[in-house]
């Protein structure tokens, strides 16, 4: 298991704010010269920590008034049908992430779209002729917020 | 408002996060100064929230990811508030949602291990109040996860 120290995880806490910090300004929020944070930093990418980078846009500003979670369970199952409802799943510009799960679900997707109207043409047009689709749940995002988590 | 032009960078923006300026100015065919007006523009009237380092959780030794959907005790008008609040100090939740549908609130929670989990479970996320049911979600694998939107 990876050690991290307090400056580590300070370091982690402000990129995951704001990655497009330089190591300068870093090193002096955290009292490190320069090449001692960028060599923290390289050292936290090579050990996949930093695992890459994410741009947060507003959705609803951009026209994507709704954001759905749906709990998908699968009607066959299978090694080719996992195969192939992920590949078809995948595919669907409006699905911005598809996991993976274990319980009352197989998996869970978040679903964008401009309004509830749009929602249902997703949903019935691509969603549900998925391969292998059953039972379907939908839920109305209202509100996320990401947390430090064990950072904080 | 945006133009075209502006969901054009953004297409390419949040496809890399990580281009510097000069990259992302080549790659939607803008002079690096211009391409970087439209991006301050869009931090500023926040349509960029911000970009952001992703942490990988299993790198850290946090071999367990569960999602719990829990219902809330709806006769009290002050369960949403009293439970987000106190689900905010429990240190291995990652990420905290509301919802209209079946589910009121989710729970992204991380552990090391199953026994670290069970740990958790019980001191701390059983002990949230306005808990009415919870089922949980157990994270296999992540399929996708980039986010994007289709611009």
């Amino acid at each position: 298991m990876i050690e991290l120290d307090d400056v580590d995880r300070m370091l982690l806490r402000e990129l995951a704010c704001d990655a497009g910090q330089t190591a300068g300004a870093l090193g002096r929020k955290v009292d490190l010269s320069q090449p001692a944070t960028w060599r923290r930093i390289e050292r936290l990418k090579g050990l996949g920590v930093i695992a890459g980078r994410r741009l947060e846009l507003d959705r609803e500003k951009l026209g994507f008034g709704v954001a759905v979670f749906l709990g998908i369970k699968l009607a066959t199952k299978g090694r080719v049908s996992l195969d192939d409802f992920e590949r078809a799943v995948c595919a669907i510009p409006e699905v911005q992430t598809v996991e993976h799960v274990l319980g009352m679900y197989d998996y869970r997707l978040r679903v964008v779209a401009r309004d509830i109207a749009d929602f249902e043409r997703v949903l019935r047009r691509r969603i549900m002729t998925l391969p292998g689709v059953g039972d379907v749940e939908a839920n109305v995002l209202l509100s996320e917020e990401r947390v430090a988590g064990p950072l904080g | 408002m945006l133009d075209d032009t502006d969901r054009r960078i953004l297409r390419f923006y949040q496809a890399d996060p990580g281009l510097t300026a000069a990259q992302l100015a080549a790659q939607a065919g803008l002079a690096t100064a211009t391409c970087w007006r439209r991006v301050e523009r869009m931090i500023e009237n926040g349509v960029i929230r911000g970009n952001r380092a992703v942490i990988d959780w299993r790198a850290l030794g946090y071999e367990v990811e569960v999602s719990l959907r829990i219902s809330l005790d709806k006769t009290n008008s002050r369960a949403f508030d009293e439970f987000i609040a106190e689900a905010r100090s429990v240190p291995d939740v990652i990420e905290i949602q509301t919802f209209l549908g079946r589910v009121d609130v989710r729970l992204s929670v991380i552990a090391r291990d199953m026994a670290h989990y069970q740990d958790i479970y019980r001191k701390r996320i059983l002990s949230l109040p306005h808990i009415s049911d919870i089922e949980a979600l157990m994270h296999v694998a992540r399929i996708k996860s980039d986010e994007t939107l289709p611009l």
